[in-house]
């Protein structure tokens, strides 16, 4: 038992360090799902349910938002699924350096460990995912767990971005073009490129605020020379593109996924990858002002940034042309993976939409900090996201365990969720169309939403059973599942004809040799 | 900075015109075109929603699998094929973003233009109330009073943390903020009441930051406004005094 616990705690096999962040992030999205909950609850009728603390409700709000982010998407996209699949999916036999690969699982724990230190200290951090000064620096909540939590993170995250440009750059199988890479493989190179570029610039904002808080510095107070929006300029600096950091791994799972229950070619693969990720690269770093559009900015940057944020719906828009196109003559099975690929195109459509109001500044003078604003994200990223992460363990799930999961418990975990989150946050765009603003404890003003929070509630629960549902499918999946073969889906991937399922440390038996006919789409030529 | 805000107040109140008072013929009203092009834009986004919708579920029935063992027959693209496929979309996309940018852009326009003639309040945010200081000194808390039929342009700054001055029946918000000034106008022209809530998080109490714009007959606010510009004056020569 011990030494096989030691044996994962100092692996530097890339698929177990995988299958650490795994479960990292998804006990964060457990423990931020519970807040979640308490929230809904909190916000069903007018006046106190749960606690009468509004600083309650804002402890579980931050915990939720930051731990959703910081501890489940971006390491469940760029900690787990890029360690398991890169490696596999280039036909290389680990990482281009474990031991680094390791030491950043590692910084990744230690920062759950510190976020989750929040429900223990006495005055825990208060200061929103956002962390906006003066409130962060004035409020008596320990802002520092928020700035170390950030910089630990994002520390891990700049490790894993060396290793893994490292790795696809140089560890590719003798016959791998660039053009021959899974889109999976693509997303996280543009990602890492993206974390690499802004990481340092979220770093240098919340080292900022700590020196603030707790050194005395002056620089987000106006009394003393400083300036409040410097902040918010830096954070969304890094932070808007923090979310092409979940958005890319995202549709690129969901690209392999529809792929291979589809049986078909990457529709336009070129344009995926060039127009639709080499787009979203050029533009991630021109539209942070979308987020201050009421911050009283100058006009021609506020003006500006609308048009360069409407033009994000370009490359956008190709990939989910590529996404929908490679349905087209396609042999289409509906596993439970696959239906959750297809969830992902439907929400990632709904918040994409949505996404223009927002886009357009003077729509956004009524929408800014409303609920539609967290209704419009959540269906964008958070469960677009979600529902991409979770397609893509029982995508894996083979691969990973040798075993088969349930398929008729997975599916109906994935209609639970996928009527639940509807259920929840189409209402909450309606609520903030309404005027309700977001972050409220109570809601006392706008009586008219009541029904809409209800309803909201009743969501949350039947997303919960949705949640229970699958979690207890993996377990029983994990445990007692019927044996898999090494290539239950018929994929012509690498990580699927290469490897058996587990695959051994040193993933391929033989290693993999490309004809040059080969690709990881390579279907129809028997059709 | 303060000072010369309120120096600058009367000068802009002075000439407000009897014109501005019966009716303000000319005025663009922001909220009313809010609702406006929020309408087109929904027409926009649902007619793309919808296409792209029915043909995913198109082809996802259409290309179903029917044999275990069978495999899509994907269209081999040309370079020409290829290419179009990137370049029309994009083409077509970018149209539909300058058309709603442009429309944007004019709505915002009128959002940033303050029309001559407004009554300028000054507002002071703080955790967690609202004090709006008349161009005659009168104050007030949480409670906004104006005239109806005259645009309302509010000069704001906040005393400690960020706030953001929001009226949803008026379609707008802005920040207030420490060491910065910014402005947001509005055009009541009934009288009635509209709710003011706080949307920007500014700690514990930021949902109970909540606050009201009272539009009142043009000669009542005008009764109200004097009645209580006296009560200020005469609040400021007792403070002399002490
Ligand atoms: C699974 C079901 C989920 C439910 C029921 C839920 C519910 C909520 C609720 C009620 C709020 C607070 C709204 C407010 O008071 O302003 C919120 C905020 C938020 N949620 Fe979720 N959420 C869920 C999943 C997620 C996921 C998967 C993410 C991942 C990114 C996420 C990210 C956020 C963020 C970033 C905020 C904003 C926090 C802030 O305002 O600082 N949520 N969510
Ligand atoms: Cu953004
Ligand atoms: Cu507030």
């Amino acid at each position: 038992m011990g030494a096989a616990l030691r044996s994962w705690l100092f692996t530097t096999d890339h698929k177990r360090v995988g299958i650490l962040y795994l479960i990292g992030s998804l006990a964060a999205f457990a423990i931020a799902g519970i807040m979640a909950m308490l929230m809904r609850i909190e916000l069903t009728a007018i006046g106190p349910d749960l606690t009468d603390n509004p600083q309650q409700y804002n402890v579980w709000l931050y915990f939720h938002g930051a731990a959703m982010i910081l501890g489940f998407q971006i390491p469940a996209l760029t900690g787990f699924l890029a360690n398991y699949c890169v490696p596999l999916m280039i036909g290389a036999r680990d990482v281009a350096f474990p031991r680094l690969n390791a030491l950043s699982v590692w910084l990744f724990w230690a920062g759950i460990l510190l976020a989750l230190a929040t429900f223990v200290i006495p005055d825990p951090p208060d200061v929103m995912w956002t962390g906006y000064p003066p409130y962060a620096t004035r409020t008596w909540g320990n802002t520092a767990f928020y700035s170390f939590t950030v910089l630990l993170l994002g520390f891990s995250s700049i490790l894993g971005g060396v290793n893994f440009l490292t790795t696809v750059f140089y560890m590719r199988a003798p016959g791998m073009g660039w053009n021959k890479l899974n889109i999976f493989v693509w997303s996280i190179v543009v990602a890492f490129i993206i974390q690499l570029i802004f990481v340092p610039v979220l770093g240098t904002a919340v080292t900022m605020l700590l020196f603030d808080k707790y050194l005395g510095t002056t620089f987000f107070d106006p009394a003393n020379g400083g300036d409040v929006l410097i902040y918010q300029n830096l954070f969304w600096f890094y932070s808007h593109p923090a979310v092409y950091v979940i958005l890319l791994p995202f549709l690129g799972i969901t690209y392999e996924i529809v792929a291979t229950f589809a049986r078909n070619r990457v529709f336009n693969y070129k344009m995926v990858v060039y127009g639709g990720f080499g787009g979203v690269l050029l533009l991630a770093g021109e539209v942070w002002v979308h987020h201050l559009y009421t911050a009283g900015l100058p006009d021609w940057l506020r003006v500006g940034q609308m048009v360069t944020t409407l033009l994000i719906s370009v490359p956008v828009g190709l990939l989910m042309i590529g996404l929908v196109g490679t349905l087209y003559r396609g042999s289409i099975e509906y596993r439970t993976p696959m239906l959750y690929a297809l969830g992902v195109i439907f929400f990632f459509l709904i918040g994409g939409l949505t996404g223009i109001p927002n886009a357009i500044a003077s729509l956004d003078l009524h929408l800014q900090d409303t609920y539609f604003i967290p209704g419009h994200f959540h269906y964008v990223m958070a469960v677009a996201g979600t529902f991409a992460i979770f397609g893509a363990v029982y995508y894996l799930f083979p691969k990973m365990t040798g075993r088969m999961y349930h398929e008729s418990t997975g599916k109906l975990g994935f209609w639970l969720t996928f009527i639940g989150m509807n259920l929840v946050f189409m209402p909450m765009m309606m609520a903030g169309i309404e005027g309700m603003p977001r972050r409220y404890y109570d809601y006392a003003q706008f009586p008219q939403v009541e029904g809409l929070q209800q309803l909201m509630t009743f969501g949350a629960f039947v997303i919960l059973a949705g949640s229970l549902v699958t979690l207890w499918n993996w377990v029983q999946g994990a445990l007692r599942g019927a044996p898999a073969p090494a290539n239950p889906w018929g994929s012509r991937s690498l990580e699927w004809t290469a490897a058996p399922s587990p695959p051994p440390p040193g993933n391929f038996p033989q290693p993999p040799r490309l004809g040059p006919e080969w690709s990881p789409y390579a279907y129809g030529e028997r059709a | 900075m303060h000072e010369s805000l309120r120096r600058l107040a009367p000068v802009l109140l002075l000439p407000a015109p009897a014109a501005a008072l019966a009716g303000g013929e000319g005025i663009p009203d922001p909220a009313a075109g809010w609702d406006r092009l929020w309408d087109e834009m929904l027409v926009d986004i649902t007619l793309i929603g919808v296409v792209f919708a029915a043909v995913t579920a198109w082809f996802m029935w259409r290309f179903r699998r029917r044999h275990p063992d069978e495999e899509g027959c994907p269209p081999r693209l040309g370079t020409g094929a290829a290419v179009g496929w990137a370049v029309v979309p994009a083409f077509v996309f970018m149209a539909d973003d300058f058309f709603l940018a442009a429309k944007g852009w004019e709505l915002w326009q009128q959002y940033r233009t303050v029309p001559e003639g407004a009554l300028e309040v000054r507002l002071d945010s703080a955790m967690w109330s609202w004090t709006y200081t008349y161009p005659n000194g009168a104050v007030t808390v949480n409670e906004l009073r104006v005239p109806a039929g005259r645009p309302v342009l509010l000069r704001m700054t906040s005393r400690d943390v960020v706030h953001s001055h929001f009226i949803p029946d008026f379609r707008v918000k802005e920040d207030s903020m420490p060491g910065r000034i910014t402005y947001l106008w509005f055009y009541p022209k009934r009288p009635g009441e509209h709710v003011v809530a706080c949307a920007e998080y500014c700690g514990l109490l930021h949902s109970r930051m909540a606050g009201k714009v009272i539009v009142m007959e043009p000669e009542a606010f005008a009764a109200w406004y004097r009645a209580a510009g006296r009560r200020a004056d005469a609040a400021a020569r007792d403070e002399g005094e002490v």
